[in-house]
């Protein structure tokens, strides 16, 4: 039982404390005993029937008493004889200080300004130090292909394995299902405009083999390899093993960056190719099962009315896609700082970065190839 | 010294095939400070935390404050928790808050104390536990090792525990830190009534703070005493550990 009593005599005022004052039970007394005003008071504090006090009770009461009185370093005086109390107290002056809050100016209009103006610095920063990232990186990987031996061959190919062989079933699987509803929704137009459903055909290899194919494979290295590169270069950094890697004379470029660069330039136009045939027989079957299209006309129609050169267009993509996802997942993997969060945000970032850049990257494809009438 | 606020009847803990501890007794008194050592593997940071609830023995039974900890419902666990704190070796500080929200998140989650009284308590505490006001407003990821250990410290006293568990207080620090970071821990257990469970390499930390110490080896504890009690004791591995040049000064 938590209590205490005031009794004022003459100038002195005493404050009798009773049962336990420890942080548990301090909490509810906390608002009520503001309001005593006992800093203004000389008081004195009898611990007779005191039962328990720790250092969180002291130093309440300690603040109560002096009341910010940055000059009294003395312990309460106390009335009474308690096996901690006279320890507790002491020890709570001889840590007490003045406190220093820092003003925290976040939430002022000046604070809010001045984090926008640090956004917009932090982000042209950001955007030359990236600059500079692929500008080095690229160097160091055209430097290497000569001297091929130098380069890391089990990371490339345990990279490759991991980050390309790995995700191909599901690459097949969701340009297949892709490649399916492109069908279905093409028929299902084509037959109330055109009345023919034979264009399906056409409409799934056009779409397909230029577009579908390698952004689906794209977006989907994004998801799967930028998270899993950053989060492993990232959580190497945090544990310093980045530091240990520069003091031991290893190149972190060459260690990490350059595998994951060659290994996704191996593997991505693989996988494109993997996707686009997916996306096609995905077409192809509901030609077949829904439109009573035979696979033989379909494969007919492909070849007779499709060129293959949106083939090459779609497959031309996938380099670039590589470079993009290997860039950017390392990059930001080395960004991250010794915190948790720093790691939660480079990965986001990862993602999200290269998926914005690969739907920027097939614009500027898709208006290139346009002019140039491919 | 007389009731005790650990105490590990027939422990067994095993790891696959490998067994690390068997038939292990240890009790730890009210108000003593207990420095567990032995040789790398021997499982002196199994056994810590297994008395701090993170790790389940495959035997036996460990009463904390006379209570059963193995197997205890979640419920009860929370009261005790809340007598009891752990600094992790390398701290363990949450990486995502400063140094005072750090201390702070146990009082919010456990007392119903005012956020002012909160704030101004941490920084008590971060004083106390030997770290300038600057420090409190840093994240763990801007503080130096040693300041990383006075973080966790604080933190481990934010709810002022009757029993402190440390694992490796002192490693990687300077001899200086190192011994101030002895004798505030001796300071805090002799004026705040602490029971401290201390793992340790360190012989300075063994002599300077602790009232007994246990030798675990042979998957049990080998011998318990004083420092003085324990190095007198004819084993190959005592005799080395306390007979090579680090460990005479400490006995002397």
């Amino acid at each position: 039982m938590t209590a205490y009593d005031v009794s004022e005599d003459g100038t002195e005022t005493v404050l009798a404390i009773r049962g336990d004052w420890t942080i548990d039970t301090i909490g509810r007394l906390e608002r009520e005993m503001e309001r005593l005003g006992l800093g203004k008071k000389s008081v004195h504090v009898d611990v007779t029937q005191l039962n328990k006090i720790d250092t969180a009770g002291a130093f309440f009461l300690q603040q109560l008493i002096a009341d910010g009185d940055e000059t009294s370093r003395e312990p309460v005086r106390l009335i009474g004889e308690h096996s901690q109390a006279a320890t507790v107290f002491r020890l709570v002056v001889e840590n007490a200080e003045a406190p220093t809050i820092l003003d925290d100016d976040r939430f002022t209009l000046i604070g809010f300004l001045a984090q926008i103006g640090e956004a917009g610095v932090e982000f042209g920063k950001e955007a030359i130090d990236t600059l500079g990232f692929i500008g080095r990186s690229a160097a160091t990987t055209v430097r290497l292909l000569f001297t091929p031996h130098k380069i890391r061959w089990t990371s490339v190919f345990s990279v490759m394995e991991e980050a390309g062989l790995n995700a191909t079933p599901i690459v097949v699987f969701l340009s297949f299902f892709v490649g399916m509803v492109i069908a279905f929704i093409g028929a299902t137009i084509l037959q109330q405009t055109v009345g023919a459903t034979v264009f399906t055909i056409d409409l799934v290899g056009w779409s397909v083999l230029r577009e579908f194919g390698v952004i689906l494979t794209g977006i989907l290295l994004a998801g799967r390899t930028n998270s899993s590169f950053t989060a492993q270069i990232g959580s190497m950094k945090m544990r310093q093993e980045i530091d240990a890697m520069r003091t031991l004379g290893l190149d972190p470029i060459e260690v990490l960056v350059v595998p994951r660069i060659i290994a996704m330039m191996l593997m991505t136009p693989f996988l494109t190719f993997a996707a686009t045939i997916a996306g096609i027989f995905g077409g192809l079957f509901v030609s077949w099962v829904a439109l009573d299209i035979s696979p033989i006309l379909f494969l007919t129609r492909m070849q007779e009315m499709i060129p293959i050169r949106n083939f090459w267009v779609g497959m031309s993509k996938a380099p670039v896609i590589a470079l993009i996802v290997a860039i950017i997942s390392c990059r930001q993997g080395l960004l991250v700082q010794g915190d948790v969060q720093s790691l939660g945000k480079a990965t986001t970032a990862s993602v999200v970065h290269a998926i914005f850049l690969i739907i920027v990257a097939d614009a500027v494809f898709a208006m290139l190839y346009l002019e140039l009438d491919i | 010294m007389s009731e005790p606020v650990i105490s590990i009847h027939g422990l067994k803990t095993q790891f696959g095939s490998h067994v690390v501890h068997k038939d292990l007794d240890l009790d730890v008194m009210r108000g003593e400070t207990l420095g567990v050592i032995g040789p790398s593997g021997c499982g002196k940071s199994v056994l810590l935390n297994q008395i701090a609830g993170l790790l389940t023995p495959a035997e036996g039974r460990i009463e904390v404050f006379g209570e059963n900890v193995t197997g205890m419902n979640p419920a009860r666990n929370r009261d005790i928790k809340g007598r009891w704190a752990v600094m992790f070796q390398d701290g363990a500080l949450f990486s995502n808050l400063t140094v005072r929200e750090n201390v702070m998140a146990p009082m919010k989650e456990h007392t119903d104390l005012s956020f002012a009284l909160m704030r101004d308590l941490s920084e008590f505490k971060i004083r106390l536990a030997g770290l300038s006001d600057e420090a409190a407003n840093k994240r763990p990821s801007e503080l130096s090792g040693g300041m990383r250990k006075r973080a966790a410290l604080a933190r481990a006293l934010a709810l002022d525990p009757e029993l402190l568990f440390l694992d490796e207080p002192t490693a990687g620090l300077d001899p200086i830190t190192a011994g101030r970071f002895d004798s505030l821990i001796r300071e805090l257990s002799k004026t705040l009534g602490l029971t401290v469970f201390l793992v340790t390499h360190d012989l300075d930390t063994l002599r300077s703070t602790c009232d007994r110490i246990a030798v675990l080896g042979d998957k049990r504890v080998k011998h318990i005493g004083t420092v003085q009690e324990v190095a007198k004791v004819d084993d190959p591995w005592i005799a080395e550990y306390f007979g090579g040049p680090r460990g005479r000064a400490v006995v002397d």
